[in-house]
């Protein structure tokens, strides 16, 4: 009987032990989880926040997974040390688990630049587990001035999920602009006016220097009263294990399109890994939850003698803030070959090499998946109206015959 | 497994269909207090071109992207139908991002539409194909499923 280790509880973990389960009916599957609750969506943190969620309803993989899967779980500890040629893992609590397949679903974990004065912060918070947004449900009350360090998709997720807990929220980052990474700043400038409309103070262009106790002195000189610190400015692969066993690390754990380590017998998914990037073709870090989950499938397939690839990979996401969506999907460079921007509306879509590269929507996000279906499968733009495109995704590009074989067939 | 099919070359574009379909979910005893003077609420929708009209709605695919990519877990796969528990749905519209078909759809209080066969609805089969004045939508059988 194969024995088979999954180290992490996300989206990847699971999605890897489903998949090896599907695979191998009899197998041996341990999951190890540093988290003392697995299978939530990790995402799904700012809704516990807002109260759009309970932990109940946060479950991705529904009641009873581990014992519908057969898997043993491993609760509320971490893997200390990874010896491949013996294929074996040591727990932080001494246990030795031997396996024939190892998957690393170790996540990412928040980056925290060495800010001056940090430790005299009393109520500092990292905001990416179910444990830091419960240790903000305790500390955060209706008095609360808090202060965000990182415009970005966590941070100002963040802002969102606690404006009715708290009394004010001020966001602040380094970037001249919120979500600097997925969008320009003729697109950010409209999440920002609707954030500051929902009462989110922006200090933008200008971030903290140092803290003095409850006070965070700004680089313009400011100083910037609050009662909670929140640290968002982002997060980065966890490669420890691997590292240390041996294995090629660039950004994250190298994979190939089967989810394989440089390490015989030993698998990776997820947040912790770098792997080729759709669009561009270049080795990339994607931390977001479609690609762990289909990148734990896919391993999990593969670990148990299957076959699978998966090489869709790029940065996609779907974003809300109060009401209004944001969504982006791969790479958006250059001028934009279709480009509707009005004060509360954004489309743009990028065109490279006759195939659609990248898009970014906001407010009318309806059949946004077309286009993130039209990068992925490369669809020629040859003869296409891209204004028309532009303006409302549609199966029209595709082609009759490929239409008819998608809405009249078994997909 | 039965699916709902769409034939192109027999579609009028005349949106019966999404009719059909928000009056099918509506809840409602009668289809004009379920729609009259209401924005139309449908899971299906007919798309195309001044030449060409076809109506597009959930595929049930085998392997959906919108259920590996879920972050709530309220998208499933339950004996080859793709389902939504509209209760665990927060409403973040990762579906949307993923769907390759723009098949699934913001609702009005938020959280994702999709159809589901009117299979939880009061009607038990697709009323999109039972409608279809021209047999463009079908309900039916057609190749195994791979998996």
């Amino acid at each position: 009987m194969k024995r088979y280790v999954i180290i992490g509880g996300g989206a990847a973990g699971t999605s890897c032990a489903e998949a090896v389960r599907r695979t191998d009916p009899q197998g041996e599957i341990t999951l190890v989880s540093q988290e003392r609750v697995s299978g939530y969506g990790r995402p799904l943190i700012s809704y516990y926040l807002e109260g759009k969620t309970d932990i109940p309803r946060m479950s991705r993989v529904g009641l009873g997974f581990y014992e519908r899967n057969c898997i043993t779980a491993l609760h509320g500890v971490g893997a200390a040390s990874l010896d491949a040629a013996a294929h074996r893992v040591t727990l932080e609590d001494g246990r030795q688990l031997p396996y024939d397949a190892l998957c690393l679903c170790t996540g990412s974990f928040p980056f925290s630049p060495r800010f001056e004065g940090i430790e005299t912060v009393p109520r500092r918070f990292f905001f990416t587990t179910l444990e830091d947004a419960l240790a903000l449900e305790q500390a955060v009350t209706k008095e609360s001035r808090v202060l965000i360090v990182g415009a970005g998709f966590i941070g100002l997720k963040c802002a969102e999920g606690l404006r009715d807990r708290a009394g004010s929220i001020t966001v602040c980052d380094l970037a001249d602009r919120a979500m600097s990474v997925s969008l320009d700043g003729q697109c950010s400038v409209i999440l920002e006016r609707h954030l500051e409309k929902n009462g989110i103070r922006l200090m933008l262009g200008n971030t903290a220097a140092r803290f003095e106790g409850g006070c965070a002195v700004m680089q313009h000189g400011e100083r910037v009263d609050f009662d909670i610190l929140v640290i968002a400015i982002g997060v980065r692969p966890a490669t420890s294990l691997a590292a240390q066993a041996g294995a090629a690390i660039g950004r994250g754990i190298t994979i190939d399109e089967t989810g394989k380590t440089s390490l015989p017998d030993v698998w990776a998914a997820g947040d912790c890994t770098e792997s080729t990037e759709l669009t561009t073709g270049q080795t990339a870090v994607m931390a977001i939850l479609p690609n762990a989950a289909q990148q734990g499938e896919c391993a999990g397939i593969n670990m148990a003698g299957g076959s699978a690839v998966f090489t869709a990979g790029m940065r996609m996401n779907s974003i809300g803030f109060f009401g209004l969506h944001v969504m982006s999907a791969g790479t958006c460079q250059g001028d934009a070959a279709f480009c509707e921007v009005t004060e509360t509306s954004c489309r743009k879509l990028y065109v490279q090499e006759g195939v659609l590269k990248g898009y970014v929507l906001i407010g009318d996000v309806r059949k946004a998946g077309i286009y993130t279906a039209m990068i992925r499968d490369r669809v020629p733009l040859e003869g296409v109206d891209l204004e028309a495109v532009g303006r409302e995704p549609s199966l029209l590009p595709l082609g009759q015959a490929t239409r008819r074989r998608k809405l009249g067939g078994v997909v | 497994m039965k699916r709902v099919y769409v034939n192109e070359e027999w579609c009028l574009g005349c949106h019966l269909c999404e009719y059909n379909c928000a009056f099918a979910n509506s809840g409602a005893r009668d289809m004009v207090s379920a729609l009259k003077g209401k924005p139309l609420v449908s899971r299906i929708r007919v798309e195309g071109d001044g030449r060409i009209t076809y109506a597009v709605s959930c595929r049930h695919c085998t392997d959906p992207l919108c259920v590996t990519c879920c972050i709530s877990g309220a998208l499933r796969r339950e004996d080859g139908v793709v389902r939504i528990d509209r209760g665990k749905c927060v409403g973040c519209l990762t579906c949307v991002l993923v769907c390759p078909y723009g098949a699934v759809a913001p609702g009005p209080d938020g959280a994702a539409l999709k159809c589901e066969l009117c299979l939880q609805n009061s009607c038990g089969a697709p009323a999109c194909a039972a409608g279809c004045p021209n047999r463009a939508i079908v309900y039916e059988e057609r190749e195994e499923e791979r998996s």
